[in-house]
């Protein structure tokens, strides 16, 4: 049996960001966080983080101003659907990406 | 120690002797007796494994996959729609590379209800990914059950030991129970590579993409695609680790020798019939018989049928004038799935017999000696060209 020797692949792996590859592009519609209405940006005290919370993919951080990690975010929309000030709103990728697009021409 | 049990007792005390630390089985007819008995060995000591309740056979497996990747040794068994209803974990297991050993207690598939004999719930997870083992008698039950751990360990590949219901699950014969010391010698106690360790977390398996890519620490990591072909690469491999499993259990136990086909009459015989499970012992008589009256035939039972041992089933058919497939399964809208498993084999083969198929015995239809002996005569005698599908034996049209 020595001359026989099994590699045993499979798909395990280290918990790290990226791990399922990119999935931010997997994102139809973006949350975009109103700091005016958020409870830590607002009242600038570690508070609430129901949407780091529910965030099925942590891209969400602990933050005063929460930020969400677009490079992974799949745009769910559990954050929003949780926020209870409903400071997260879903908008359409694409009309950000036109957005983006004219302002870089612009620039 | 000799024993007079039936088969699925024959099965649990495979299970004691391998040293196996949890089961998770869900009762079904007619392997039920199995887990009865798996459930008395654990509640008396004799088996210091964790008996996992569960309510259905999907978490059974599910229950087996988690235990195993912990480092546990795991078993299951299951029938029928049993295996069915737990097939998207059948797969999952191949696919995660553990080393669980099932026992499926063969039973025909409804609908319409069935609790009786044939091979068509196996048979339907043949390309899941698993090893799959047909055994004959009570004595290839119990010492199938302890190889096949060490085989599934030694490939990190699931492996089902199948056993005909009734014909073999609930029938009593004499067998021996080999000795713990010498089992314990023959398959040590399991370490698995990947284990769960809360103080090192892993992601298990989560989605793959299609490509290659570099993991957190910037390694390249396969994909799906470079996965799959490296569990069907090792299951080819299984085929000559098995052979060499079996010639060190026979060392030790003075049993074996015939692990991946065996062969009855089979030395110079013109005709071979080929059949899977106990059905190859009642074709031995018709043989006999056969063989009495002039004809030269042979019995060629296949046990190990995935990996399928394409080489051995070349060198057993390719010179004789012709094999016949007697088969309690079929895919259906084609044919025989072991009759056609065995014509592709036998394609490339400038010189080849010809090859013709009987389904028999489904939902447990009664196999009469006098159908199988018409059948085997007819295929060795006629003088008409046979159609190239399956026929069916013992129909009541």
């Amino acid at each position: 049996m020595d001359d026989v020797k099994c590699i045993i692949r499979t798909s395990n792996s280290k918990p790290g960001p990226g791990d399922a590859g990119r999935t931010g592009s997997w994102r139809v519609e973006r949350p975009v966080i109103d700091h005016q209405k958020c409870t830590p940006a607002k009242r600038q005290k570690s508070s609430c983080y129901l949407c780091w919370l529910y965030c099925p993919d942590g891209v969400i951080s602990k933050e005063l101003e929460p930020k969400i990690d677009l490079e992974y975010c799949k745009g769910c929309g559990i954050c929003a659907q949780e926020c209870p000030t409903g400071a997260i709103e879903m908008v359409e990728e694409s009309s950000l990406i036109e957005e983006e697009k004219r302002s870089h021409a612009k620039n | 120690m000799q024993r007079i049990e039936s088969g699925n007792v024959a099965a649990a005390l495979g299970v004691m002797l391998a040293k196996t630390q949890v089961v998770a089985a869900y009762p079904i007819t007619p392997q039920t007796p199995l887990t009865e008995k798996l459930s008395e060995l654990i509640e008396n000591g004799d088996l210091a494994a964790e008996y996992i309740t569960v309510e259905s056979e999907h978490s059974a497996l599910a229950v087996c996959i988690g235990a195993a990747s912990a480092g546990a040794r795991a078993f299951t068994a299951t029938s029928a729609n049993g295996l069915l209803y737990m097939s998207e974990q059948v797969h999952w297991a191949a696919g995660a590379r553990l080393p669980l050993v099932m026992c499926v207690v063969n039973r025909g598939v409804g609908a319409p209800w069935t609790v009786w004999n044939d091979h068509q719930d196996s048979i339907s997870q043949r390309d899941a990914g698993w090893i799959q083992i047909y055994v004959n008698d009570h004595q290839e039950i119990i010492d199938t059950v302890i190889k096949a751990f060490r085989l599934a360990e030694a490939v990190s590949i699931p492996v089902m030991v199948c056993y005909d219901g009734y014909y073999l699950s609930h029938t009593y014969m004499p067998f021996d129970v080999p000795d713990e010391d010498k089992v314990d010698a023959f398959l040590p106690a399991f370490s698995y590579k990947h284990t769960l360790d809360p103080e090192h977390p892993e992601n298990l398996n989560t989605v793959t993409m299609p490509f290659a890519r570099a993991d957190r620490d910037g390694v390249i990591q396969p994909g799906y695609m470079d996965i799959r072909h490296n569990l069907h690469q090792e299951l080819r491999q299984a085929l000559p680790i098995f052979e060499q499993i079996d010639s060190d259990y026979q060392a030790i136990f003075g049993r074996g020798g015939s692990p991946i086909l065996s062969r009855y009459q089979c030395d110079g015989a013109d005709y071979i019939v080929v059949a899977m499970g106990s059905l190859s012992n009642r074709i031995k008589d018709i043989v006999d018989e056969l063989n009495g009256e002039g004809l030269k035939i042979g019995v060629l039972s296949v046990h190990l049928y995935r990996p399928f041992p394409q080489e051995q089933i070349i060198a057993a058919l390719r010179d004789v004038k012709g094999a016949i497939v007697i088969e309690k399964a079929l895919s259906y809208g084609n044919q025989g799935a072991l009759f056609g498993d065995i014509k592709a084999v036998l394609y490339p083969c400038a010189q080849r017999p010809f090859i013709h198929s009987y389904i028999i015995g489904l939902g447990g239809r009664e196999i009469k000696k006098a159908d199988l002996y018409d059948a085997i005569k007819a295929s060795c005698t006629a003088s008409e060209t046979f159609e190239d599908t399956s026929r069916w034996i013992g129909l009541n049209r």
